[in-house]
């Protein structure tokens, strides 16, 4: 184990012939909190996808767990089990709060998971709603739901697109705290997509900047804020438009 | 009693073949894509308009001693003027209606869902399933539609059963037939037959699909 969990190199993904991504190289360490940032387009849900294993690549590989992903060599079920993602916009199954967040247990085959599933829901403060409709929650709650059932599978890596965009204060509060005490206490590696610099800043340990497929820096949370070496970073964490 | 049970016996097994075809058909033009899927929706979109008397003549010519499929005298081909040649008769009149609806209800579900169950660690089979599960309302509906149109079908099944009492005699052949004689009291009384019958599956079908027509 050389302490990375991922390793990327020469990355591509092309859809209609139009190429979106094109990555040479980045590392996410075991244990850290790496957070892409960039504006719409630049390629970062792309990359999470891919991280995700939900699609192949066009070109380039992915080393996790030091097995190769790439056009040609799907990732098996077994590792592609050990990562998760959370979506911006949560889509819950249509049964209750428990049931949504058993569900990801039950593909697994477990069934005798009530404790995980009821110490998921107390994590994210959803304990009394537990019986009710998924469906019928807010915004907020709904993706709440959506990090306890991703969060009960243990995973090593957990992958998070703009999970707070559009979410009151309150819930990006309560969701950025269950984060760092994933990170915290069960050492759970996370990717953070996010367009929002403040948030990258409050919860990251190494940041990249993305732009239209590429990265343009990857830095320590510290250097990317104070002192980015690329001046398309510095202008990106003062607020500017860069393209 | 005999002309009922013949009625349930046959659209019931045609029901159950098109639901066995038509749900993975209509689950599987719904969750993919591939080269030539628009004709074969296109297909599916007429197969759900074909008139009963049509398929009644297709499968007549397909069946008939001297038809591409009677000819070959196999005991899988079912005879013309049997209970099972209606089964298939109805089976194709049932099945693209089965199919498209699946597919229109599998549609219908988000498209993000599929991709979060499968991050959640879904096989694509098990990913399917969760679909399926999520467009229920509508699959159930699809097996009304299907049933609604063969039990009270006449045409195909007059044209291949041959409406031959104490044989392939059903309820919608048995109408037509005492209509003819004028016995308007007994076509009648087989008429209301034939509508609590299809109101009764209705129910059943709403029940076993459970509570969630009431959210």
């Amino acid at each position: 184990m050389n302490g990375l969990i991922y390793q990327v190199q020469d990355l591509t993904k092309t859809y209609n012939g139009k190429p979106i991504l094109r990555v040479d190289r980045i590392d996410v360490r075991w244990g850290e909190i790496f957070a892409l940032v960039g504006p719409s387009g630049a390629g970062k849900s792309t990359l999470l996808r891919l991280l995700n294993f939900l699609e192949l690549p066009t070109g380039g590989r992915i080393h996790f767990h030091d097995v190769e992903f790439g056009a040609d060599r799907p990732m098996a079920l077994k590792l592609r089990r050990r990562v998760t993602m959370v979506s911006q916009r949560p889509v819950l199954l249509n049964r209750s709060v428990w049931d949504n967040v058993a569900y990801g247990l039950r593909l697994r085959g477990q069934r005798d998971a009530a404790s995980q599933i009821d110490a998921a829901l107390a994590q994210v403060g959803l304990t009394a709603l537990a019986r009710q409709r998924a469906r019928t929650l807010s915004g907020g709650e709904a993706q709440r739901v959506a990090l306890a059932r991703a969060m009960v599978l243990e995973p090593d890596v957990l992958l998070l697109d703009e999970p707070t965009a559009n979410l009151d204060p309150y819930n990006v509060g309560l969701i950025e705290e269950t984060v760092r005490q994933l990170n915290r206490e069960r050492g759970t590696t996370l990717v953070l997509v996010t367009h929002n610099v403040f948030q990258a800043r409050r919860l990251a340990h190494r940041v990249a900047l993305m732009l239209e497929g590429r990265v343009v820096e990857v830095a320590d949370v510290q250097t990317f804020f104070d002192a980015p070496r690329d001046p398309r970073t510095a202008a990106f964490v003062r607020g500017e438009m860069v393209y | 009693m005999e002309i009922v049970t013949l009625s349930l016996r046959v659209s019931g097994t045609a029901l159950l073949f098109s639901t066995v075809i038509g749900i993975p058909l209509g689950v599987g033009l719904g969750l993919s894509r591939f080269l030539g899927r628009r004709l074969v929706i296109a297909l599916l979109y007429t197969g759900m308009g074909f008139p009963p008397v049509v398929v009644g003549l297709f499968v007549y010519l397909m069946l008939s001693r001297s038809g591409p499929l009677g000819g070959l005298h196999s005991p899988l081909i079912p005879a013309l003027f049997t209970p099972a040649a209606m089964v298939v008769a109805q089976c194709i009149i049932a099945f693209p209606l089965v199919a498209g609806f699946t597919m229109a209800a599998v549609m219908g579900v988000d498209p993000q869902l599929r991709q979060q169950v499968l991050s959640l660690g879904a096989t694509r089979r098990q990913a399917a399933l969760t679909v399926l599960m999520e467009a229920r309302v509508g699959v159930v509906v699809s097996i009304i539609a299907g049933f609604g149109s063969i039990i009270s079908e006449v045409g195909a099944v007059m044209m291949v059963g041959g409406n031959i009492e104490h044989r392939t005699r059903v309820l919608t052949t048995a109408i037509v037939l005492e209509t003819r004689k004028g016995t308007f009291d007994l076509a009648i009384a087989l008429s209301v037959v034939l509508l609590a019958l299809s109101f009764l599956t209705n129910v059943l079908m709403l029940r076993l699909q459970g509570r969630t027509f009431d959210e």
